[in-house]
C-alpha cells in the first residue's frame, strides 16, 4: 500500500540536510506553508538557500528562520514587501545573498526543473540589468535571455485536500507556486488541512499528480492569516 | 485642473473594449478595475493565479484564500478560473494578455519603461512581475504622475533608471494627460487635463511632444 502520510510535522521534515535548496510555496500568506516553515526552524538544517516570491515578513516563519542565521541566499522576485524588516537588515549587513528573478522567470525555471528542461529562452528582463551575464540569443527577430532550471532538494506545500498518494487540490488563490515547486524537487512535503480517503478526489480537479509529492502532514491552521 | 487618480482611472478604463483580458499592476493601476462596469465583459487576470477577478468583496465577506497580486481580497466573477503560476506567466510570456497597465517612474519616448529600481545601486530592488508583464502583454500602457514629487519629469527622452521593459509601452496616462507612444515619432498628446496648456504640459515634459496635425 503506497502511504505517504506522515503523523507529525517533525517527521515530515526529517532528513533535510544542511545546504539544501528549500522552495516554499505560497503567495502573501495564501497558499503558505506556514506550519512546515515552523516545523523547518525547529528541525535545524542551516546553510539553507530559499526560494520563495517574497522575503518574509515580521518576524515568523521565513524571517525567522533568516532571523536565526539559517539562510545562506534567498531567490525570489520582490524582497521588499511591507515589513520585510528582517531580510533589510541582513542585506545591509552583507549576511544574506539576494538573486532577484522575475516572477514568472522564477516560476517557469522551477517548471522547467520539474519538466526536464536544463534551461529556456524568455524575452523578459531583455535589455536589463536582470539579463546582465546571461546569454542571449535573437529568434525570429526578437532578443531572448537564457535562463537556467531551478532544482530543489526540498519543496514545501500547502494544498486545501490530499489522499494517501499524495494528490492535491488547492484552494482558490492559494495554488500559486505550491504545483511548481511540487515538480522541481527531490523531496516534496505537503501541509494540508484536509486528508481525504483514496478516490475522494475529483481526479478532474487534482491538480498536482501525487507522482510529485513524497509525504503529507495534516495541520489544523483554519485560515490563512489576512494578508 | 490635474485629473485626480479616479479621473485617471477612468480615462483608462473607457478606453478598454469589451473581451479583453487586461493584468492591472499594483497600485494606481488596480483602480482601474472599478471604473469598468460589470456589463462590458472584460476579463482581469492577476499573476497569482486568478482569470476572471470581479469587485472586491462586500465588508466581512472577504476571504483570505481569494486576493490580487497586490494581496487585497478579491473576488471571482462567474466564468472565473484558477490556475498556478507557471501557467498564469504562460498566459503573460505567451502573449494571450492583450493588455498590462503598470504603473511607472520613467516612460521614454521609445516606450522604454524604468519602474522597479531607481539606481544600478539599490540596494534590493524588487521586480514581481512587472518585467515578464512589460515583455509579454500585447499592449502596455503606464498609469503614473505626469512628474515625481519634487517637480522632476517622469516623461523623458531616455529612462535614467533601470529599465523594466524596452519599446513596449504605448500609451501614458498622467494626472496632467493621456500620451500616446507612437513608433519613430515619440510622445502623441492625446488629451490634456483642462486648464493645463500645451506649453506648460511641454514645460513639464523632458521629451518633445508633439499633436496630431
Amino acid at each position: 500500500m503506497i502511504n505517504k502520510i506522515v503523523n507529525s510535522l517533525a517527521e515530515a521534515l526529517s532528513g533535510v540536510k544542511d545546504g539544501s535548496t528549500v522552495l516554499i510555496g505560497g503567495f502573501g500568506s495564501a497558499g503558505q506553508p506556514d506550519e512546515l516553515i515552523e516545523a523547518l526552524i525547529e528541525q535545524g538544517a542551516k546553510d539553507l538557500v530559499c526560494v520563495a516570491n517574497n522575503a518574509g515578513t515580521g518576524h515568523v516563519g521565513l524571517a525567522r528562520l533568516m532571523e536565526l542565521g539559517r539562510v545562506r541566499k534567498i531567490i525570489c522576485s520582490f524582497p521588499r514587501s511591507a515589513n520585510s524588516v528582517v531580510f533589510e537588515q541582513l542585506y545591509r549587513e552583507g549576511k544574506i545573498e539576494l538573486e532577484i528573478v522575475p516572477q514568472g522567470t522564477l516560476a517557469e525555471r522551477m517548471r522547467a526543473a520539474g519538466a526536464g528542461i536544463p534551461a529556456f529562452y524568455t524575452a523578459t528582463s531583455h535589455g536589463t540589468l536582470l539579463a546582465r551575464g546571461k546569454e542571449e540569443r535573437e529568434f525570429e527577430g526578437r532578443h531572448y535571455v537564457m535562463e537556467r532550471a531551478l532544482h530543489a532538494d526540498v519543496a514545501l506545500v500547502e494544498a486545501w485536500k490530499a489522499d494517501r498518494w499524495g494528490n492535491l487540490v488547492y484552494n482558490q488563490s492559494g495554488r500559486n507556486f505550491n504545483p511548481v515547486m511540487a515538480t522541481a524537487a527531490e523531496l516534496t512535503i505537503v501541509q494540508t488541512q484536509h486528508i481525504v480517503e483514496l478516490g475522494d478526489l475529483d481526479p478532474e480537479a487534482i491538480a498536482t499528480p501525487g507522482i510529485y509529492v513524497n509525504r503529507v502532514v495534516q495541520v489544523d491552521r483554519g485560515a490563512p492569516w489576512a494578508p | 485642473m490635474p485629473y485626480s487618480r479616479t479621473d485617471m482611472a477612468a480615462k483608462a478604463a473607457a478606453d478598454i473594449p469589451e473581451g479583453w483580458v487586461v493584468n492591472l499592476g499594483i497600485g494606481m493601476p488596480t483602480l482601474i478595475a472599478n471604473e469598468v462596469p460589470l456589463e462590458r465583459e472584460v476579463i482581469f487576470q492577476s499573476e497569482n493565479g486568478v482569470l476572471g477577478m470581479g469587485p472586491a468583496p462586500e465588508q466581512g465577506k472577504e476571504t483570505p484564500w481569494l486576493i490580487n497580486a497586490g494581496k487585497q481580497f478579491v473576488t471571482l466573477r462567474k466564468g472565473g478560473s484558477f490556475c498556478h503560476h507557471a501557467d498564469s506567466f504562460s498566459m503573460i510570456r505567451g502573449g494571450h494578455i492583450d493588455l498590462c497597465v503598470l504603473g511607472g517612474f520613467e516612460v521614454a519616448e521609445n516606450g522604454d519603461l524604468a519602474n522597479w529600481a531607481t539606481s544600478e545601486n539599490d540596494t534590493a530592488p524588487a521586480v514581481g512581475g512587472a518585467m515578464d508583464l512589460g515583455a509579454g502583454a500585447k499592449r502596455l500602457w503606464v498609469v503614473m504622475d505626469h512628474t515625481t514629487k519634487d517637480g522632476r519629469p517622469k516623461i523623458v527622452e531616455k529612462c535614467g533608471y533601470p529599465l523594466t521593459a524596452l519599446s513596449n509601452v504605448s500609451r501614458v496616462y498622467t494626472n496632467l494627460a493621456v500620451l500616446d507612444v507612437v513608433p519613430e515619432l515619440g510622445f502623441v498628446v492625446r488629451d490634456i487635463a483642462d486648464g493645463v496648456s500645451l506649453e506648460e504640459l511641454q514645460a513639464k515634459s523632458a521629451a518633445k511632444l508633439h499633436t496630431r496635425a
